[in-house]
């Protein structure tokens, strides 16, 4: 079997005394495309946000790369390759398109490859090419949602998170951005965990599923029998 | 203008009449010897009319009356801005920097005064700008730092002797030092409750000051501070002096001020100085992105603190005496507003700001009693018409399908 990328084993954690998410297990091997699905509310972004270092966990261990990284500061996680787009894209309102790609690669120093990269993503991109002396709040939602991805490609990641890149987006925006989601995917061999409430067109782009519930994992296994899963049909398809 | 919204213009204006002078009599007419209201009557009259006939005349304007007038004065002035627009913008800095340089040669000791206290407050608003403008965070206790930087070289000068200009990166340094040591503890905190904090150790410093009886001399303040010395040719040999007078003073911190702002600029534009923006505009984003958020806070206080410290140096040496008295959080809020007036992390912006709230009193000194009343009416309408400042920074977005 080969070696997971990243691997949660019982996390759990809380904000305050709300627990949001509880004994989480799931791992991600080199090269998938992962979906974590679930309702509103049921844990997707905590569990990401755990991940990311950025909210400190009550219980469990996170394992990336084979090394344990629960604890360590989630700035330091980027340079390592594993980078998220949180959800609501989150760029730099003020800072033109430019500036927030060079964000992106904030701790690199190699400037002949952060140019490199910046082309790439003018190239998968290419509005942002476009826009590029524009400020980031100027742009349109789904303008917004490429440069969050770029941005986030601009850390050279080896594991991207991405949560809920089709939100609020109109549908050929959407199959646009799932494009590019397999391509870095097999193009560029990024693994990508990928939150959704839009669970069809996840579990199609995906190889593996999670379902998530209450902060629970109440079903994994892979995309196409969560397709076919009359429950899941029923629970997140709209069936 | 239709009728019924000149009505309403005007309901609006006799109730603001009302309102000042419900403001205006209890400042002017309640006195010792009882109440009083033709002094008051008479100057809200005054004022009534005055501001009656600017609005008539506006009105007017609205109608078009003056249009003889205002067309041909438009067109000469988009000519005009077409033309200075062409003209370069290092054009204009050399500009002003001459001017500033000749200053001096043109103007007598009380403006040269007021220049001096100006370009102090220069530094000291480019300095916080760093840190409220461009890093996000409320500084209220800005000041400090200045205090820090002035007790720092007096000190210095007066118990060992040291030269202005070896104090000064010993001032900017200890100032940094301090802001590391404030900035640590209390900048894991967010919006309001970083804003009270500061404040809280502002005052700190300066109670510090003012009871550390062995080493500040306390109130009594310390005495005898020099000026900045230099070395200079005169009859034949090269000599020591000191820059004691007015001008040599003004030509100090006019250096200090353009070496702020050069730094400040370089700043700007640098890496550093776009982390500090995407810490403001989103802490967690940027924490995403491999940014140590609390260690580029604690650069932008640091930093911020510096420029206070030198012109706290400065400020040591131009007075010759420190006393905590000069430290107080009024201080402080004074340098801020000079940001927000002048617009938070524009350069030329907080200049404008140092410019107005430091001349713009001295200019009011002719209506005396009412001088404050005056420039707080002066503020309140520049932050009504200009809410993003005098000269806003360039990072003000608009969507663009505004633009098309
Ligand atoms: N900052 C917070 N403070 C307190 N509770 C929070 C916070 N963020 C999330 N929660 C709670 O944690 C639970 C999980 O939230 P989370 O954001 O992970 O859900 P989600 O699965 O991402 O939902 P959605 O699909 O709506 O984004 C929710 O009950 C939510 O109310
Ligand atoms: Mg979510």
């Amino acid at each position: 079997m080969r070696e997971p990328i990243l691997e949660l084993k019982n996390v759990s954690a809380a904000y305050g005394r709300i627990k949001a998410i509880k004994d989480i297990s799931l791992v991600v091997y080199p090269g998938e495309v992962v979906s974590i699905i679930g309702a509103n509310g049921a844990g997707k972004s905590t569990t990401l946000m755990s991940i990311s270092g950025v909210l400190p966990l009550t219980g469990g261990e996170i394992y990336y790369d084979g090394a344990r990284i629960d604890g360590i500061a989630a700035d330091l996680l980027p340079a390592r390759g594993l980078c998220q787009v949180p959800e609501g894209r989150r760029i730099f309102p003020r800072l033109t398109v430019e500036e927030n790609l060079d964000m992106g690669a904030f701790f690199r120093k190699d400037k002949a490859g952060i140019a490199h990269d910046m082309n790439r993503v003018f190239q998968l991109f290419p509005i942002l090419l476009e826009r590029r002396r524009q400020h980031g709040g100027t742009l349109s939602g789904g303008e917004q949602q490429m440069l969050a991805m770029g941005r986030a490609l601009m850390s050279r990641p080896r594991l991207l998170l991405l949560d809920e890149p089709s939100l609020g987006l109109a549908p050929l925006i959407v199959q646009q951005i799932f494009r590019i989601i397999r391509e870095i995917n097999e193009a560029d061999g990024v693994t990508v965990v990928l939150v959704e409430q839009n669970a069809n067109l996840a579990l199609q782009a995906s190889t593996r599923g999670y379902v998530l519930e209450t902060g629970n994992v109440v079903m994994e296994d892979e995309a196409g029998a969560l397709l076919a899963n009359p429950d899941i049909r029923k629970a997140y398809l709209g069936e | 203008m239709t009728i019924p919204a000149s009505r309403k213009l005007w309901l609006g204006y006799a109730v603001a009449m009302l309102w000042l002078f419900a403001l205006l009599w209890p400042l002017l007419g309640i006195k010792p010897e009882g109440l009083e209201f033709a002094d008051s009557f008479a100057l809200w009259s005054t004022l009534a009319l005055a501001s009656a006939i600017l609005l008539a005349f506006w009105q007017l304007k609205q109608h078009g009356v003056f249009d003889f007038v205002s067309r041909p004065a438009e067109a000469v002035s988009t000519v005009f801005s077409k033309a200075t627009g062409r003209v370069p913008s290092w054009i204009w800095l050399v500009l002003v920097l001459a001017g500033a340089l000749v200053f001096p040669l043109l103007t007598e000791r009380y403006a040269q005064d007021v220049a001096i206290s100006v370009l102090v407050y220069i530094c000291l608003g480019l300095g916080l700008n760093v840190v409220v403008g461009m890093a996000g965070l409320l500084d209220l206790g800005y000041i400090a730092f200045y205090g820090v930087g002035a007790y720092t070289y007096a000190l210095l000068s007066v118990h060992f002797g040291l030269s202005f200009w070896l104090s000064l990166p010993i001032a900017g340094a200890f100032s940094a030092c301090a802001g590391c040591i404030i900035g640590y503890p209390t900048l894991r905190m967010r919006g309001d409750y970083l804003a009270i904090v500061t404040l809280g150790f502002g005052e700190i410093v300066r109670i510090v000051l003012n009871n550390w009886m062995s080493l500040t001399n306390g109130p009594n303040g310390i005495l005898g501070i020099k000026p900045p010395g230099a070395y200079w040719w005169s009859d034949g040999k090269i000599e020591h002096i000191w820059l004691g007078s007015l001008e040599q003073f003004y030509y100090v911190i006019l250096a200090l001020a353009v070496c702020t702002v050069v730094a400040v600029y370089r700043l700007n534009h640098s890496r550093i100085g776009r982390a500090f923006e995407a810490v403001r505009e989103d802490q967690t984003a940027a924490e995403l992105m491999g940014v140590n958020t609390l260690g580029i806070k604690l650069l932008a206080y640091s930093l911020g603190a510096i420029f206070g410290g030198l012109a706290g140096a400065f400020f040591a040496a131009r007075m010759r005496f420190v006393s905590p008295e000069s430290f107080t959080f009024i201080e402080s809020a004074m340098v801020l507003a000079m940001v927000v007036l002048g617009g938070m992390g524009s350069i030329p912006g907080v200049i404008l700001g140092a410019l107005a709230l430091i001349a713009l009193p001295e200019v009011f000194r002719g209506f005396e009693l009412y001088r404050m009343f005056v420039f707080g009416g002066v503020m309140a309408v520049m932050m009504i018409f200009r809410p993003k400042g005098l000269w806003p920074a360039k990072r003000m977005g608009t969507r663009s399908e505004e633009r098309d």
